[in-house]
Order: structure tokens, then sequence, then C-alpha cells
């Protein structure tokens, strides 16, 4: 049996006295892109900072690839940690840093690399994301939101990693940059075989990327023993479901499974 | 009976309790966070090397106007009062000793709370609403040892210097005021500056410095790491880094003021005695 990229069991994440998360468990398995979606609220992307451990859970138990990570030493867990990517909201790039030295970022901190090296996968990594190196130099207020996005996968890409988490990746964007970016998620799993999970509001972009998706449902608007997860399975039963919630969510945004086809 | 209102001032009391030993226990928790980055190494040149320029150089102007002015004032202050004992050419032992055991180094690090841990606990609370502070754990890397040692050090190591400064500044305006406008011998500026103040002094007024520079640097950083989201957040965690890092500094102050006044006189009882007969000559 395959080991998960990813596993959260019995999860839980309070702030306060409100709890967001309680009694998640959700596997994403390597090699698949799995889209969490659900209205504002309902924990998308703090499930997805419990996963990169930007946020530890109140309880409840991570998996990285079947290491418990809280029993990981921090060493350890800081090395399994480069195997996982994040593409921040608002592409998160250090303002204070040129394009150059906010890719590079990752490769000089982990220390691997001599800087010759360096420089070949920061402009190979521009490139792939598809922006040409005369943007190295510039810092990121000088360029537009949708490049800041690519810098930002750019930025994550460059220390190659196994799973790829993707928080809004198309929010304020244009449709032709929305597209650019879900072409280029699109691209990141089929050249590195990348397990991507992406929280979206965009269900076009869920269309377009996602093998499988997740919908959560507020934590708040649910009963103790309720599963936060109101849906779990593949696009073509979420575009044929009848549950009300998830019909509310979805509306008649997506293609039926017919029309795609035609 | 509405029992929440008869309550209040208890529940306020409380919560104020409550609320201070958690801030006190969470900047232990950072001052720790802070210490294990410190052990894990060093920071790399081109991360400090801007941070020492930030502190330390681009503060110098505030610190000479700051130890010019207090050491003028001090001069204008002090005069009348001593020439009404006929002592007005001691002056320069009064504002040299002010300076160098109290005024400096306390106001050159208000004036470093406002000018370096405002705009500190601004810079990392702005790096941490737009998840910046994130992506550094995200790329594997620690944001304590890469946005907040290099920060404590420079606070750490450069505020006695810019107190030196200060002192420096201040008594050399002090000397210039007494001489050219109040009209004291510079000679006996000097005499008795150099006679009342001792190493030990300058030591005791550094040593503060440096406690000043930790606690500047802790408070800044741990405001703008849990800042709240938004730029009420930020603006919030700026202000609340300069009242907090105010009060550190008095604080520190006065405890640091007791226990090395007591460490003088374990070190050297005779000096008691000797300060007395000194007095008593003079």
């Amino acid at each position: 049996m395959n080991v998960p990229a990813i596993e959260l069991s019995g999860v839980s994440c309070v702030f306060g006295s409100q709890a967001v998360l309680r009694n998640l468990n959700l596997t994403i398995a390597v090699g698949e892109t799995v889209a969490i979606i659900g209205e504002s609220g309902c924990g998308k992307s703090v499930t997805m900072k419990v996963m990169m451990k930007l946020l530890s859970p109140t309880s409840g138990q991570l998996k990285w690839f079947g290491h418990d990570v809280s029993r990981l030493p921090s060493a350890e867990q800081q090395r399994q940690r480069l195997r996982l990517g994040y593409l921040f909201q608002g592409a998160a790039l250090f303002d204070s840093l040129t394009i150059y030295e906010n890719v590079a970022f990752g490769l000089r901190m982990a220390g691997r690399h001599a800087e010759d090296h360096i420089q070949d996968i920061v402009v190979s990594r521009l490139k792939e994301v598809g922006l040409n190196a005369d943007i190295v130099r510039k810092r990121p207020s000088e360029i537009s939101g949708g490049m800041q996005k690519r810098v930002g996968l750019a930025r994550a890409l460059a220390l190659s990693p196994d799973v790829m988490f993707y928080d809004e990746p198309t929010t304020g964007l244009d449709p032709v940059n929305s597209r650019r970016i879900d072409e280029l998620i699109h691209s990141v799993r089929e050249i590195h075989g990348v397990t991507g999970i992406i929280v979206t509001h965009d269900l076009r972009t869920v269309q377009r990327v996602a093998d499988r998706i997740v919908m959560l449902y507020p934590r708040h608007k649910l009963n103790e023993d309720d599963s936060q997860v109101i849906f779990d399975g593949p696009l073509s039963e979420l575009a044929t479901s009848q549950e009300a919630r998830v019909r509310e969510y979805v509306g008649d945004e997506l293609e039926s499974p017919a029309s795609q086809a035609a | 009976m509405d029992t929440s209102t008869a309550h209040s001032p208890i529940m306020l009391i409380g919560r104020l309790t409550q609320e201070f030993f958690c801030g006190f226990g969470s900047l232990t928790v950072f001052a720790a966070r802070i210490l294990a980055g410190l052990k894990s190494g060093l920071p790399r040149r081109h991360v400090i090397v801007p941070i020492l320029y930030e502190v330390g150089v681009r503060s110098v102007p505030v610190v000479l106007i700051t130890g010019t002015f207090i050491g003028m004032v001090m001069a204008v202050q002090t005069y009348q009062q001593f020439k009404m004992m006929h002592m007005e050419s001691r002056l320069g032992a009064i504002i040299t000793m002010t300076l160098v055991s109290e005024l400096g180094p306390v106001l050159a690090a208000t004036m470093l709370a406002g000018r370096v841990g405002s705009a500190m606990a601004a810079e990392l609370g702005t790096m941490r609403v737009t998840e910046q502070v994130h992506a550094i754990s995200a790329l594997g890397a620690d944001p304590v040892h890469y946005l907040v040692v290099p920060r404590f050090l420079a606070c750490v190591t450069l505020i006695p210097l810019l107190t030196a400064i200060a002192d420096s500044v201040g008594i050399l305006a002090g000397w210039l005021f007494s001489w050219q406008v109040l009209g004291i011998n510079s000679h006996h500026y000097w005499m008795y500056a150099v006679q009342f103040v001792t190493g030990w002094d300058v030591v005791a007024g550094l040593i503060k410095s440096v406690f000043f520079g930790c606690a500047i640097a802790t408070i800044a950083c741990r405001q703008g790491f849990h800042c709240g989201a938004g730029a009420e957040g930020v603006g919030r965690a700026a202000t609340q880094a300069f009242v907090l890092s105010f009060i550190a500094i008095l604080g520190l102050d006065f405890l640091l003021t007791v226990m090395l006044n007591t460490t003088y006189y374990l070190i050297w009882p005779q000096a008691v005695s000797l300060a007395m007969t000194v007095g008593a000559a003079s």
C-alpha cells in the first residue's frame, strides 16, 4: 500500500474560544491534485497551514509521507518540510529582496548548492513560470500581481518539492493570468509529478486542475459530531451532487460532465 | 441583579492580571526562542550588515541631537541651584555623573525604542500580516533566527555604543555651554568631572544600556511577531513596542541601579566612607 503524502487524523484547531477545525480527517495520496473548497471561514486555509505545519493543531496527528511530524526531531522536520512547497495567496515575496534573492532564498538557506548552481536554478525556474531573467534585479513592488504569483511559484519550485500547496492561487488575478496560473499548476504536476493541494473559491480552477475535490463546511454551522468534510470525490460527482449545501455553494457554475465531454 | 456588573471591578483586575502574566510568559518564551536561535549560529553577513547600519549608523544623528540638548539643559538647570550654594564650578561633576550613570543610557535607549523599536515592530508586523514570516518557515528557515537574532544582536551591541556617543556629546555640550555662556572655568569643569565620576559609573551606565538593548529588541520583535491583522494591527504593534519598551527601560533602570550600587559597595565597601570623606573635605 502506498504511503499517503499528507495525512490529517482527528485534527482540531482552536483559536481562543473559536474552533475552526474539529476532528478533521483527510488523506492526500501521492501524485493527486486535490482542491479544497468551501465558503469563507470554513477553515480551508487553516487546514492547509496545518498540513504545512505553519500552524500547530490544537490536537490530532499530522503525517508527512507516513512520518508523524510531532515525533520528528526539529532538524529532520526542517529537512522534510523542504519536500513541501507553498504558494501564498498574496505571493508573500520578501519586499526587501530582489526577485533573484527571493527565488534563491530557500536554496541559500538550505546551504546545499554553490552560488553558480543557485543562479542556474533561479533562471530555469523563472523561465519555467514564463518570466524572463531580466526581472531578477527588480523588487516585488515593481512587478504586477500576476508576475508576483509566478515568482512565488518559482520560489517554491526552486527547492524541487514533492508536494505543492496553492493558497487561492488565482484570487485577484484577471482571467488571462488566472488561466496562466492554472496552466502552470497543471504543468508542475505533469512535468515534476508533484502532488498538489489547492485552496480556492474559483470553480474554474477546480475544473481545470483538480482530480479530487474536498468541500469543508464552517464548524460553527455544524453539530458537535458532524463531519466538517461535506463532500469528498471527483469533479463529476461534485457537479451532480444533490447535497443541498454542496449545491448551494457550487450553483450552476460547474459544467456537467456531459457538456465537458462535448 | 446583574452579576457581571457587580463583579466587574474584580473581573477587570482579574483580566488585567491574567493579561499581564500571559504577556510576560509569552515574552519569556520569545526570549528563550531568541537564545535558542543564537545557539544555532550567527546570522550571515549579508543579513546582519544592513540591520547594523539601520540600527547603528542611522541612529547617530538622533543620538547626537539628544545628547547635545540633554547636556545643555543639564547645565542650565543645575547652574542656578549650584550658584546659590557657590558651587557653580562643580557643574562638570553633576552633568557628567548624571549623564554617564542615568540620563545618557535612559534617554538614548528611549530614543532608540522610538526610532528602532517601533520600526522593527512595524516591519516584522507587516511581514507577518503579508505572510512573509510564514514564507520563511515554508522555505525551511527559522524566522526567529533569520529575522529576530540579527536585530537582537544589533541592539545589544550598538545601543551601548550609541549610549557612549550620547554621553560624550552631552558632556561636551554641557562643557561648551557652561564655559561659553555661563562663564564656568573650563579647568574646573573637567577637574570635578574626573574627580567625581569613576570608571565604575561609566561601566554601570553601559551595562544598563546592554540590558535596555536586550529589552527593546525582544519587546519590539515579539510585538511584531504577534501583531494583529491588517494596518491597524501593525500600527498597534508599533505603538505597543514603544510603550512597553519605555516601561521596561524605566523598570530595568531602577532594578539595575539598585543591583549595581549593591554590587559596587559589596566589592568596594571602603568606597562609602571614602565618598563621605571627599564630600566633607570639599
